[in-house]
């Protein structure tokens, strides 16, 4: 039956539809059912899921680094953690008056620090627009130059892969320093609202869920419409015969950075979607554990397939949110082991290992129908 | 004030010279003991006490230092049967013999107690006591003392000192004590002033500088601008010692980078794999460090110094394993992929963090250093510790070795041949699995050796590890793969660079512009600063 | 097509590895329209020299110019390949992950930017051109098989064929019949021959026969610097050819 569904709607299709029902079921299940029912969907759950969804447009920027252009990034977190910080900011703004300290301008760690006044890189933060701009733009702007000076010096594989670790540790250490004024090793939390819609209310949080899953949906379709064009070919030749590619005359370097930096701004918006259903943001997000985690999320669920990144990162995350409740001391040997098996054993990951068993829908599934395409049109120009 | 306690003094002087001349007879007739003396003090009013302590100084100084000292410190007690005791800690040591007594009734002790003035005297005497006395050390610490006090009374007695030290190193520092008595008064001449000035820009320290500025304010204009061009001389030389001590520093770091980071290297040039387990091999070895410690504490405590020679095999060999355990048990199926690998040694990182974390508790266990291992010394203005400074000596050592093996053994030449060109070695005999897997263990256990080192430095704990591994890859990355001599000098860089920027942009800011650096330098040199050229290492 | 000038002039191109002199004040001129073929022993510097050409390797000395204009010297690969050199390589390298037709849908000569991949739709002349392709390496019936389950064989002609998908003026191609038949070489010599009707071509190659065939002039190569030019027969009787070849 899913073979048939599959043909039918192609993995894309597929795809789609699950996050449109979950657009519309979890709401209605939550809202409109009442909290005895079994059906009932708890709005922590509904918060949860949220959370889970963003994830998943994190493990999908990455795998359009990782899977299409062979880079593979320790640091892409770092990204994520700006995208929410921005947010953050933004939320502290909201806060005005009612903080502890009751300040109507300054958060309550900078009243803590005694700051006289807001830092210049605080100001307009309290518009939501300003936010939202720098929720793309700063990921985007760090991914633009990380990646222009490194991927012009060509450095590639293990050497790349460390110095974006070495990236997202070095925003670690910053961020946790009290002085830089982002709250320091506390973060930013205590939210209240957001556009005057309480954060904790069952309405928002469900505003923020469908939100997520429209951002995931879009975030996927932006990633299907890079690699079944043209570039992505190009992305695909790159990934197995680097030079090659340069020979045949593409500027390997400019790919790259593109994807890069897209990747980066989807990370970042994954974030900022992030932190109002989690209500806090923290320098922890910018460890270099957290980014190798969203790492297994794609490997488990198949790199290169966009779809898998989704699903893994679903996956581990709700088998870590239920380890860690009933086993959290094991935790880690089952995160560790999980490395281990999967590189081992399932390396296309569970999509991937799936595609290729059924022989269903290629990854490239397009490819086919633009050949198809243009054989088509090659024959009605002959005749 | 100044007046009236030269006028004490010549006073008691009078007094005391009252007492010999007056009284020689009774004096000989009264010829009393330093036993007496003592069991006098504890009736004797304030006055008295001044003259018992110089009655005392004049019959045993070892003994009358330890009086005068204890009754400043009112820590001196007279015994109900006359005997002086020192109290320090609750326990009471006997004034006369050094030893160690029991007191029955502690509350039978009549403390010796003494007032401002009569402390005053009393450190006076016992300063020029110590000044002369026959202990080297006593003189020396005394002087410096002196310097430091800088108390005008004791002028004369730092000249006596001064008609009879022998010891040039000393007689400096009591020149210096002089100087700094001078400076300040307004009984020295301009003349006096000026050289005095010269005596403590010679000493050219911090309390230099103190000393000097308290005569900032001085009538004299010649005098004011020889203080200010002395402090500024001072300060100049103080700013070169302060960069040097930087460097100390750095290399220290500079030879912990270097441990850390030198089996990261061997593996990475032979294998093209990058170890993410690497820092819990350090970790492996300290744990195995703290192990061997309590084991020898617990059941042959007599090798406790030698805890961690003993310890450098054991981590070599326990990191080594499991090195090899690594290579043969997951990585060798990973051949040819090395971001896969990076991420399953990551996963073996995560497990024995987590191991350890159950075995160990997540808390920092304690090693302790040997007695050769604990203090510093001192060179000009730069004060090394013995820790760091053994530390810096071991990690060359290791280099050394690594050097030699490499070079010298069949297996080096082995390990060298495959990291050159894979295919090629294989063809002509090298048994690549072998190497692979032994390089592996090699890099581990001198990771484990590493450990060793860093339980001397740095807290042991699972995390220990994580502390260290960015820096190793920074060294491998920087210092290029698979080359000794590029990781030494990695090492050394990087330390020196990061010491260098750390008094101007704090430790982590001076760690990311690190980061940035070499983010920048592999524009110019993506492999590192040695790396392996020729077209068959084509990655 | 004999057109006039010189396509690619290389004047005293030294390269050293770590104290080795691969190319040693290496001397040649290609006229435009000219095929060369370009023979010597291993070491010889053959392939580095195609390095130098193609961007991938800087010389320490030396000029390299292409159509008397461009400094090769100071551009990389893909600028070197946008400006008309293609390249086609020892081991063949082919993309294996895609089909035959994207293989030659990424070679074509079209705009190589960011953007315009990402908006690119095949048209109706970019077609034609890529059925002509398929045919003239002889490769039609095998248009939808990935590169990776070619024969080696194929693999070399849809390599030639991406070669002429760039449609540069200047081919560069480095033992195109390593590993073939009999009857596979001499289908790539006419195969050239054919390419050399619109463009310049310097061949790299080993096998003797596969050279007479071609009947083009020759320049021998030897410890990285030329040793003789000429025809074949001419170089063949060289003396110094014969010791280098044959040796003492």
């Amino acid at each position: 039956m899913i073979h048939r569904l599959l043909d039918r709607f192609g993995l894309s299709g597929a795809f789609y539809g699950v996050l449109l029902a979950l657009a519309l079921l979890v709401p209605l299940l939550n809202l409109a059912v009442p909290e005895g029912s079994p059906f009932h969907v708890s709005t922590f759950m509904v918060a949860l899921l949220g959370k889970y969804l963003c994830y998943a447009m994190l493990a999908l920027a990455l795998d359009l680094v990782w899977g299409y252009c062979g880079i593979l990034s320790l640091g892409h977190g770092a990204f994520f953690a700006l995208g929410g910080y921005a947010m953050g900011m933004h939320l502290m703004r909201e806060i005005g008056p009612r903080g502890v300290y009751g300040h109507p301008v300054l958060p309550d760690f900078m009243v803590f620090l005694n700051w006289k006044e807001l830092p210049w890189y605080w100001l307009g933060f309290d518009h939501f627009s300003v936010a939202m701009l720098m929720v793309v733009l700063v990921p985007g702007l760090l991914a633009f130059a990380f990646g222009w000076f490194a991927f012009r010096s060509r450095v590639t594989g293990v050497y790349l892969s460390i110095i974006t670790q070495a990236m997202t540790y070095a925003l670690m250490l910053a961020f946790f320093r009290n002085d830089m004024g982002f709250g320091g090793n506390n973060g930013l939390t205590d939210f209240k609202d957001i556009f005057g819609f309480p954060l904790q209310a069952g309405a928002t949080r469900n505003a923020f869920f469908v939100a997520s899953v429209a951002a995931l949906a879009g975030a996927y379709a932006i990633g299907r419409a890079i690699v079944t064009s043209r570039l992505g070919k190009v992305l695909v030749a790159l990934r197995d015969a680097e030079s090659r590619t340069r020979f045949i005359g593409y500027r390997v370097e400019k790919f790259k950075l593109f994807v890069w930096t897209v990747s980066a701004m989807l990370a970042g918006i994954a974030g900022a979607l992030y932190v109002p259903q989690v209500g806090i943001i923290n320098p922890g997000e910018f460890a270099p554990a957290a980014s190798i985690e969203a790492v297994i999320w794609v490997a488990v669920g198949g790199r290169g397939t966009l779809v898998g990144a989704a699903l893994g990162a679903v996956l581990v995350s709700g088998f870590k949110s239920w380890f860690t409740g009933v086993f959290p001391e094991v935790w880690l040997f089952a995160l560790g082991g999980l490395f281990v098996l999967v590189t081992l054993f399932l390396p296309k990951g569970i999509v991937g290992t799936l595609m290729a068993r059924c022989g269903g829908p290629k990854p490239q599934a397009a490819v086919k129908a633009e050949k198809a395409e243009t054989e088509k049109r090659a024959l009605e120009q002959g005749a | 004030m100044q007046r009236r306690e030269t006028v004490m003094k010549q006073f008691f002087r009078c007094v005391l010279l009252a007492l010999l001349l007056c009284f020689p007879a009774a004096k000989a007739a009264m010829a009393a003991t330093p036993a007496e003396l003592v069991r006098e003090l504890g009736e004797a009013d304030f006055a008295r006490k001044a003259e018992i302590a110089r009655e005392l100084a004049a019959a045993d100084a070892g003994v009358a230092v330890r009086v005068m000292d204890a009754m400043i410190a009112g820590t001196f007690y007279v015994t109900a049967e006359g005997r002086g005791v020192v109290e320090s800690g609750g326990t009471y040591t006997d004034v006369l013999t050094g030893q160690a007594v029991t007191v029955a009734d502690p509350y039978g002790l009549n403390q010796v107690i003494a007032n401002n003035r009569l402390r005053r005297d009393l450190r006076g005497l016992s300063a020029s006591l110590s000044l002369m006395s026959p202990d080297e050390s006593l003189r020396r610490s005394a002087a410096q003392a002196a310097f430091a006090a800088h108390d005008p009374e004791a002028l004369e007695s730092i000249e006596q000192a001064l008609a009879v030290e022998k010891n040039g190193a000393i007689r400096a520092v009591l020149e210096q004590a002089r100087a700094n008595i001078l400076l300040q008064g307004g009984e020295a001449d301009e003349a006096q002033k000026l050289s005095a000035i010269a005596i403590l820009v010679s000493r050219g320290d911090q309390e230099a500088i103190n000393a000097l500025m308290r005569a900032a304010g001085d009538d004299s204009a010649k005098v004011r601008t020889a203080v200010a061009e002395g402090v500024e001389t001072i300060q100049s030389s103080l700013a070169y010692w302060a960069f040097a001590q930087n460097v100390i520093y750095g290399i220290s770091l500079g030879s912990v980078l270097l441990l850390a980071a030198i089996g990261l290297s061997i593996t990475f040039g032979v294998m093209g794999v990058i170890n993410m387990a690497h820092g819990e091999m350090i970790m492996l070895g300290a744990y195995t460090t703290f192990v061997v410690q309590q084991t020898i504490e617990s059941s042959a405590p007599a090798l406790l110094p030698f805890a961690l020679l003993i310890a450098i095999p054991a981590a070599f060999l326990v990191s080594g394993g499991m090195g090899v355990v690594l290579e043969r048990g997951i990585i060798r199926f990973l051949y040819g992929r090395p971001l896969e690998t990076l991420l399953a040694t990551w996963g073996v990182s995560l497990i024995l963090q987590q191991a350890i974390r159950s075995i160990f508790g997540p808390t920092n266990k304690a090693v302790s250093s040997p007695a050769w291992m604990s203090g510093s010394f001192d060179l000009g203005h730069l004060t090394l510790t013995y820790s760091r400074f053994w530390i810096v000596l071991f990690a060359l050592l290791v280099l050394a070795a690594l050097m030699l093996f490499l070079k010298r053994t069949h297996f080096g030449l082995e390990m060298r041949a495959v990291t050159q060109n894979r295919r090629m070695a294989s063809a002509m005999g090298v048994r690549t699995n072998w190497v692979d897997a032994l390089t592996f263990g090699l890099g581990s256990g001198v990771a484990g050796i590493a450990g060793v080192a860093l339980t001397q430095i740095d807290n042991v704990s699972p995390n220990l590890g994580q502390s260290y591994i960015i820096d190793s890859f920074m060294v491998v990355v920087f210092g290029g793969v698979g080359n000794l001599w590029g990781t030494l000098v990695g090492a050394a860089t990087l330390g020196v660079v990061n010491k260098l920027l750390e008094p101007y942009a704090g430790a982590v800011v001076g760690k990311i512009l690190v980061l940035i650096f070499i983010i920048f330098f592999m524009q110019k040199k993506p492999r590192g600063l040695f790396a392996l050229k020729g077209r068959a290492v084509e990655a | 097509m004999s057109g006039h000038g010189t396509i690619l002039y290389l004047d005293g191109i030294t390269v050293s590895f770590d104290g080795f002199k691969a190319l040693n004040a290496l001397s040649l001129a290609i006229d435009r329209g000219e095929m060369r073929a370009i023979i010597g022993p291993n070491g010889a510097g053959k392939t580095t020299m195609m390095d130098v050409i193609t961007g991938k390797t800087r010389p320490d000395e030396g000029t390299a110019a292409f159509s008397g204009a461009h400094d090769l010297t100071r551009l990389d690969e893909a600028q070197i390949a946008n400006l008309g050199i293609g390249r086609k390589f020892q081991k063949p390298t082919v993309f294996e992950s895609h089909t035959v037709w994207d293989n030659l849908l990424l070679a074509l000569k079209a705009p190589r930017g960011v953007f315009s991949t990402l908006f690119a739709k095949v048209d109706a002349a970019q077609t034609a051109k890529i059925e002509e392709i398929l045919e003239t390496v002889h490769l039609t019936a095998a248009r939808s098989a990935l590169a990776a389950n070619l024969s080696h064989g194929q693999k070399q002609w849809l390599e030639i064929g991406m070669l002429l998908a760039q449609d540069p003026q200047l081919l560069l191609v480095d033992e195109p019949v390593a590993g073939m038949t009999d009857a596979e070489t001499e289908k790539t010599a006419h195969l050239l021959r054919e390419i050399n009707r619109t463009r310049s071509v310097v061949v790299v190659e080993h096998d003797m026969t596969f050279v007479r065939a071609l009947d083009v002039k020759v320049t021998v190569l030897h410890e990285g610097a030329v040793l003789a030019e000429g025809s074949l027969d001419h170089v063949s009787a060289d003396s110094r050819v014969i010791e280098v070849y044959l040796g003492r």
